[in-house]
């Protein structure tokens, strides 16, 4: 049962990180990751 | 205080995940960080994306940044990947792959005695999860935008690896810094004396991320088992473990980093990490057995 649970779990990660790559949202992480993110260091 | 010392392979494996993560070396050099298409990959552990040497995302920024835009959303990418990492093994990313988990680990190694915290304290991270997702959503700045607050208020990994390295390393960028620059590396100081008594006190008290992956621990695919017939309740597991957890009784704990010192610590070969279904714990509480 609980292996069961493991494998579901991880088939819905691989469906949503495909739905995720499909509908942009890499793009848009490359987008935010390439400028210098000034919230991190404290400026934002 | 417990066995702080990891197995060969686990260091090896931390530094060589540190370094592939942030293997960008000119970006420490000319003060920039790396702008390649690689970077729309996100990394499964924290990893500040400022930092200097990144090559890859860190997921709680993205997810922030993606829930902060103007058209909020909930990264399937980002939750995706780390519901897969999660399912897959929980915390092993924490134990394994995480660079500021190495860190905090260097700094435990000083040699000062080591305390255990509080059990409430370490509850902190679930609430800091929680806001970590909700608050770029619901609290909306002047400009009609949320933030990444977690990286903006709290993260001492973006101070450390952003915000020393390029905040006071770009004169432009220096000019900037306020009282929310004072205000993350008084945040940052207090972690890196924490590291110093705690084990991995980030780790325990804050972190989204760890919160998220340790609730994957008990239905992962990978996960600690006993094998009853083997335990005598001798403790070595718990004796062994650098976050005092039980392991005979509670083997896949939300708190465990899967280190696996406890694997190796048991003298009867009552625990093993592996991929089947009988995992179990032992209905008993207290440590009769004697240590060979």
């Amino acid at each position: 049962m609980n292996r069961k649970i493991s494998v579901i779990l991880m088939l819905a990660g691989l469906v949503m990180l495909a739905a995720g790559f499909a509908r942009g949202e890499a793009d848009q992480v490359l987008a935010k990751a390439i400028r210098i993110c000034l919230e991190c260091i404290g400026i934002g | 205080m417990n066995n702080l010392q990891p197995a060969a392979g686990r260091r090896l494996t931390q530094l060589a995940s540190a370094l592939l993560a942030n293997g960008y070396l000119a970006g420490f050099v000319n003060r920039t960080i790396y702008q390649g298409k690689v970077k729309q990959l996100c990394v499964p552990f924290l990893n500040c994306y400022s930092c200097p040497g990144a090559v890859a995302a860190c997921p709680v920024g993205s997810l922030q940044s993606l829930l902060a835009s103007p058209t909020p959303r909930l990264s399937f990418y980002v939750l995706g990947l780390i519901t897969l990492a999660g399912a897959a093994a929980g915390r092993l990313v924490c134990g394994w792959l995480c660079p500021f988990g190495l860190i905090q680990e260097l700094l435990a190694k000083l040699g000062l005695k080591k305390y255990s915290l509080p059990r409430p304290l370490t509850w902190l991270k679930y609430p800091t999860l929680i806001l970590t997702v909700t608050l770029p959503v619901v609290w909306i700045g002047q400009n009609g935008l949320g933030a990444p607050y977690f990286c903006q208020y709290l993260c001492p990994a973006g101070t450390l690896e952003a915000g020393l390295l390029l905040g006071l390393g770009r004169p432009e960028l220096r000019a900037l810094l306020g009282s929310l620059f004072t205000w993350k590396l008084t945040i940052l100081a207090i972690f890196l004396v924490a590291m110093v008594f705690l084990y991995r006190p980030f780790c325990q008290t804050a972190c989204p991320l760890g919160a998220l992956y340790g609730l994957f621990n008990p239905v992962s695919l990978w996960r600690l088992e006993v094998a009853a017939g083997r335990c005598n309740y001798c403790c070595a597991c718990r004796k062994s473990c650098p976050l005092d957890i039980p392991v005979y009784r509670r083997p896949n704990s939300p708190d465990c980093i899967r280190c696996l010192a406890c694997t190796r610590a048991c003298p009867n070969g009552a625990l093993t990490f592996s991929a089947a279904g009988r995992a179990g714990a032992l209905p008993y509480s207290g440590c009769t057995g004697t240590l060979p």
